[in-house]
């Protein structure tokens, strides 16, 4: 990958809110290049969202999330992209993954309540054709995130010297 | 009783940190956003702090060997390496209590009372006082902003006299950012071999190099006998705080370092030594997204200055640019102490590193993008308020 991009990606995952302007000084370019280079990369899916990280024990949104584990079996040409795509295009999954292990996918689910994501795993999941079975596993607390710590942690809070050599 | 009396005419003479003065002045106010510090703002990886913490939980609480345990050692051995450049751990390679140590013992190891030492300015405050606590005589060779602050062969030359014994560069640059690449180094082997002075070179930013890539004086074999390299784990791996570094030199330097050594401080902290081999054997990953970090902010900060009107290089390695000053007419120490008032915002004086830093900024990128932003805004509006009159001097 170019050096500018490398650059570029690792400013925007700290901070996807960077001014244009901003992110031009940072790469020592114009800004005109900064829209092209964020266009090309949106556009070979390297950049695929500039999303926000919340932390949901904190906001008043009771949510709910688990990891349904997946077992199916793999279709001849397709493999499991098939089934797979049964599953992701529902809007409760929002992160999946194939896996090598005791299952074969592995899906991130949101949901309002417990219920709500166990009837929804109950009723579509585990229905598709091709699907032999499913584990759901509930997420009690979430300690860390998108490489973002959610924990009040006095890791890292200021305390050097206002001025030192 | 007039304990002024008791302290030694070298300690009593030995002039106060330019820096101190300004901490002082900053550490008063409340609500200061600082550009000061020469540490770095990530805490130490966590790789790092918890193979010390399992050391200490495992009873691994004595001294080690003088030079440091062997397995750090060796490891460093092969850090170098990378460099082009071979140390035997067992006979050139000695743990230090932090690049600070090291320089000290080398100036102590190499310098009679009377000798000359030849040192850059701007340079690192302690330099200048590690060569009069020896006895030696500071001589110092005046860098220039349209060199950007690298060593030329005639300034060399021309400060080299038949009492010359050492000289201390530090490249990357604290506080100028100045870098000096092989083909720059190249043209002053010749006269270090011919003179057979001792470079004591301070290679503790090498991490933190850009575009260029870092070079050691010691990878050239004719002059690699004549090199003294201190190093440690404070800038590249972040670990300011832990006081660690290292010295590696022939062994006869090597052995007279490691015998002052053994007598001042025995070895170095014991748990320190085992995060920072830890560092050597599984954090390049680490280091080096810091590096990016510091290159995305050095490249922000460069240009919000030269963007103000005050003109300032792109410095190839460390976490400082120097931007210079003297277009708005004031003095280093004006200008900081005025900026410090009108935004309280704090940098420190050009001058604090020597008489060639007049003219100058030393200003700290080790800090987030977006206190930089808020940083550099400050500083607009500062010179914006000088200019219409509005600050006191």
């Amino acid at each position: 990958m170019l050096e500018k991009d490398k650059l570029l990606l690792g400013v925007l995952r700290n901070n996807a809110r960077m001014e244009v302007k901003d992110l031009a000084a940072v790469l020592g370019s114009s800004e005109e290049d900064v829209s092209a280079r964020m266009k090309h990369l949106e556009e070979a899916q390297v950049i695929c969202g500039y999303h926000t990280v919340i932390n949901y024990e904190e906001s008043n949104d009771e949510q709910v999330t688990a990891l349904i584990q997946v077992n199916a079996q793999p279709e001849r040409e397709y493999g499991y992209d098939r089934i797979a795509s049964h599953i992701y295009k529902f809007d409760e999954v929002e992160t999946m993954y194939l896996i090598a292990g005791s299952s074969d996918l592995l899906c991130i689910v949101k949901g309002e309540t417990m219920q709500q994501v166990a009837q929804f795993v109950a009723s579509k999941v585990a229905c598709i054709a091709g699907v032999t079975g499913t584990t759901t596993t509930f997420i009690l607390k979430t300690y860390k995130n998108s490489g973002v710590i959610l924990e009040k942690d006095e890791d890292g809070v200021e305390n050097r010297l206002v001025v030192s050599q | 009783m007039d304990f002024t009396k008791v302290i030694s005419d070298k300690a009593r003479t030995i002039k106060p940190s330019g820096i101190r003065k300004f901490f002082d002045l900053a550490n008063q106010m409340e609500g200061v956003v600082s550009l000061g510090v020469g540490e770095p703002d990530f805490a130490t990886p966590w790789k790092i702090r918890e193979a010390a913490i399992y050391s200490i939980e495992k009873g691994r609480t004595f001294y080690t060997a003088n030079r440091g345990l062997i397995s750090l050692r060796q490891e460093i051995s092969k850090y170098y390496q990378k460099y082009g450049v071979t140390y035997d751990p067992n006979k050139e390679i000695t743990v230090t209590v932090g690049g600070s140590e090291g320089i000290d013992i080398a100036v102590r190891a190499l310098l009679n009372p009377g000798e000359e030492m030849i040192i850059l300015d701007p340079g690192y405050v302690a330099y200048e006082p590690s060569v009069l606590l020896a006895g030696g005589i500071p001589v110092r060779i005046e860098l220039e902003e349209k060199d950007e602050f690298r060593l030329t062969p005639e300034k060399l030359k021309a400060a080299i006299t038949p009492n010359t014994k050492v000289m201390l560069i530090n490249y990357p640059s604290n506080p100028t950012g100045g870098f000096m690449t092989k083909e720059d180094y190249a043209k002053i082997v010749p006269i270090i071999k011919e003179s057979g002075i001792i470079v004591i070179s301070d290679e503790i930013y090498c991490e933190l190099s850009y575009e260029k890539e870092f070079c050691t004086l010691a990878s050239f074999p004719e002059i690699r006998d004549q090199i003294v390299i201190v190093n440690g784990f404070s800038k590249g791996y972040a670990m300011t705080g832990w006081r660690l570094g290292y010295v590696l030199a022939n062994p006869i330097i090597s052995g007279a370092m490691t015998k002052i050594h053994q007598y001042i401080i025995m070895s170095a902290p014991t748990g320190a030594q085992y995060g920072a081999l830890e560092g050597l054997r599984s954090c390049d990953n680490e280091v080096e997204q810091m590096r990016q970090s510091y290159l995305a902010r050095r490249n922000y900060i460069t240009k919000a200055f030269n963007d103000m009107g005050l003109k300032t290089f792109l410095p190839q390695g460390a976490f400082y640019v120097f931007p210079c000053i003297r277009s708005t007419g004031l003095t280093s120490e004006e200008f900081c102490e005025a900026l410090l008032n009108d935004q309280k915002v704090a940098c420190v004086p050009g001058n604090a590193f020597g008489e060639a830093g007049e003219g100058f900024i030393r200003v700290s990128y080790a800090y987030s993008l977006e206190e930089l932003k808020i940083a550099a805004e400050k500083i607009a509006l500062f010179l914006k308020n000088l200019e219409a009159g509005k600050v006191k001097i």
